[in-house]
């Protein structure tokens, strides 16, 4: 059968009156400025693990905001921790200490 | 005659309380080092030379203070004064003790209290130039020269930018009471001295004896009794001193000692909390002078200094964020007069915070790289700044180089700004996937743009390969004849970057190449005392207002002179620079480029083919 390139997704809804905050609560009280994100991508583009892998941290951004702990565990393993997301940031978001905060939570939360 | 009285106790048990105290933190420490160390030790004190020039430089430093002296003269002769005159004060009144005794084994507080049990007659003019008039004279001539010391201490409280501070530390309660005792002691002594003196009519020296007959003349109260209360008084300033010392900052003065005879012993800091680190963080002074020095202070952070941290490590209390708040630029371990390795020791209290992470670098290990003569390892900082890359492949071109760029399409990150937080087990994956690579092609040098790449290189890859920065390396293939060079002189300002300067003391060879291309302006604070640029990636909590001021700081030094260009050799620096610089800033090789002659210039064909060096099974599918 041809690849189109389209897979086939399995249900998935977030529920965000469920979810688990704590971790994204954690992190944003230690940084807030990753409230300023808008979402524009440099962080990614720039990515030094990005250019090997599928790693994104916007994507790792969502993950933790949807409280998705278990894939953002999975990914945030990958992060060289350089911070070339951290200087191509237009909002000036403190990416590097997010990065750490996270790691401080899956260890403090699990 | 018995020569004790009730009011010795003070100082006797306080003497005893410290001496068991120092004893047993010696102890602890020597007992507590490792294995290798202990056989170092017991080595270096069978070498009558490593001895003696531990003990020279403990005269030079614990006494002297020939480091304080250096950052200000003022500053010197006030510790000098206080170290040298009290040891003087001791010395000298043992043997004067001898002398009245006659014999070799003095209770310890005789000497302390001599005046007190002694008042022998003296005809002044005739026996002043016997033993013990020339005695008399020179105590009162070290006490005058302690008490000067004292003077200018008072003076600093409220004038410590005569003594080249302009901030001092914020102390804490014990330190306080042992300032207070120490700074009582010596006007003690005096008035102690004083008024016995003035009560017996005789005894005293040039300072004592008049001041003594004052003091009786206009004490209205018996003065056989203000004498008294006085060498109480003395004697109970000195026993709490010593109380406090174990538990104040002025436990430096015993530890300064021990810790200079571990570094002539040849023992190492470690990466973790060792023995000698103990030592070194409690040979710490308090005195502060970090405080000025601490760029953080621009952005009004002014709990987590050097001395701070130091303080909260003692007392086995350092708040998280003391830890962190920290640039790792290494500005105050220049300027230490103890010489504490505070970077060192600010990430070995990172490592035990923040040390557990779990990695997943398996995606690093499909690269491979082809053989070459050079490798040019821009690194990820020098991504973002590709003019710096262009510049430095242009020049390597020209020169006719065989090298590989090795991260020109994936960067495999050195490692540093994991070990920077503390991550070294992590760094330590992303080390060994490097050195494959560089295994891999064949190189015998490796050249890389990126100091903080340089830096970890040079200190943590332990590789058979020589290791350049670019401003060494183009410095070289200049002095070879193999770049062009016309005269494009311009005058640039020279930013020493943190990582290449005080980190790895490369200060010559980007000086050089520039003297070659520029005319340098003097900049104020440079080489080991050069400024952070704001943007070191050994801080994590600090907003980008706080990086700003920073940056404006540094920039603002550095363009006193009115350069036309700011030239740095990091690309973390430029990067940090550029939005901020009225005038432009360019990385040295950027600079040297320019300066190659037109005519000269490698042609867009003679440039290498992109991605035609590192190949990796990844990033092309076929």
């Amino acid at each position: 059968m041809k690849d189109f390139g389209y897979t086939l997704q399995p249900d998935f809804s977030i529920d965000f009156d469920r979810n688990d905050k704590r971790m994204m609560l954690y992190v944003v009280n230690h940084e807030p400025s990753l409230n300023l994100c808008i979402g524009c991508g440099s962080c990614t583009a720039t990515c030094s693990t990005g250019h090997f892998t599928s790693f994104n941290i916007r994507a790792i951004h969502t993950l933790l905001r949807r409280g998705e702990t278990h894939q953002l565990k999975q990914e945030i393993r990958k992060c060289m921790f350089c911070g070339k997301c951290q200087l191509v940031c237009p909002r000036g978001v403190n990416l590097r200490n997010v990065i750490l905060r996270i790691n401080r939570a899956i260890e403090q939360i699990g | 005659m018995i020569n004790f009285n009730l009011f010795v106790l003070p100082f006797f048990f306080g003497l005893l309380y410290m001496l068991l105290a120092i004893g047993k933190s010696w102890y602890r420490w020597i007992s507590a080092l490792p294995a290798i160390d202990k056989v170092k030790v017991t080595s270096g004190i069978r070498h009558p030379g490593q001895v003696i020039s531990a003990l020279k430089e403990v005269f030079l430093e614990a006494f002297i203070h020939r480091r304080m002296w250096k950052l200000n003269p003022l500053l010197g002769y006030l510790h000098m004064s206080f170290a040298l005159g009290w040891l003087l004060l001791i010395v000298l009144g043992n043997m004067e003790s001898r002398f009245y005794s006659g014999t070799h084994l003095n209770a310890p507080y005789y000497p302390i209290f001599l005046k007190f049990f002694i008042h022998d007659k003296l005809v002044l003019f005739f026996e002043v130039y016997s033993v013990p008039g020339v005695f008399r004279f020179i105590m009162d001539f070290v006490l005058l020269f302690v008490l000067s010391g004292l003077v200018l201490a008072f003076i600093k409280r409220k004038h410590s930018k005569w003594f080249g501070m302009k901030q001092t530390t914020t102390h804490q309660l014990t330190d306080r009471v042992a300032l207070t005792c120490l700074w009582l002691i010596f006007p003690m002594r005096l008035l102690a001295e004083s008024y016995t003196a003035g009560y017996y009519g005789n005894g005293g020296g040039f300072m004592t004896q008049p001041l003594g007959n004052a003091l009786v003349y206009i004490t209205p109260l018996p003065s056989e009794f203000i004498a008294y209360t006085m060498w109480w008084g003395y004697s109970l300033v000195l026993g709490i001193f010593f109380v406090t010392l174990p538990y104040s900052r002025y436990m430096h003065i015993p530890t300064e000692v021990l810790l200079i005879f571990f570094r002539h012993f040849g023992i190492q800091p470690k990466k973790w909390y060792s023995s000698f680190t103990e030592t070194e963080v409690h040979a710490c002074s308090r005195c502060g002078v970090c405080i000025d020095v601490c760029p953080l202070r621009a952005a009004e952070v002014i709990d987590s200094q050097a001395v701070y941290f130091i303080r909260g490590v003692r007392d086995n209390y350092v708040p998280e964020e003391i830890t962190q708040k920290c640039l790792i630029c290494g500005r105050c371990q220049e300027v230490c007069p103890v010489g504490i390795k505070t970077d060192a020791l600010r990430l070995i209290k990172r490592r035990e915070l923040n040390s557990g992470q779990a990695t997943e670098f398996r995606y690093l290990s499909n690269g491979h790289a082809k053989p070459a003569d050079v490798i040019y390892f821009s690194g990820c900082m020098t991504h973002l700044t590709p003019t710096i890359i262009r510049a430095t492949k242009g020049i390597m071109t020209k020169a006719g180089v065989n090298y590989i760029h090795l991260d020109e399409n994936q960067t495999i990150c050195c490692g540093r700004p994991l070990m920077i937080a503390g991550k070294d087990r992590q760094a330590s994956e992303l080390i060994e996937f490097n050195k494959l690579l560089i295994k891999q092609t064949q190189a015998k040098l490796l050249v890389t743009s990126c100091p903080i790449c340089y830096r970890v290189f040079r200190e943590e890859y332990n590789i058979p390969i020589r290791i350049q920065h670019h401003s060494q390396y183009i410095l070289d293939l200049v002095k070879t004849g193999k770049i062009p060079l016309q005269g494009n002189f311009r005058r640039v300002a020279y930013h020493d970057p943190c990582e290449l300067g005080r980190g790895t003391k490369t200060f010559e060879a980007p000086r050089e190449l520039l003297g070659k291309v520029a005319d340098l302006v003097p900049v104020r604070d440079q080489t080991n005392n050069a400024h952070c640029c704001g943007g070191s990636l050994g801080i994590f909590e600090i907003s980008s207002h706080q990086r700003d001021t920073m940056t404006k700081q540094a920039l603002e030094i550095l363009l006193e002179h009115e350069p036309e260009t700011l030239a740095t050799a990091c690309p973390l620096c430029k990067k940090t620079f550029s939005p901020h610089s009225p005038v432009k800033v360019m990385d040295i090789a950027e600079l040297v480029y320019q300066a190659i002659p037109e005519k000269e210039l490698p042609t867009i064909s003679q440039l290498p083919h992109l991605s035609s060096c590192f190949v990796s099974a990844q990033s092309r599918p076929e």
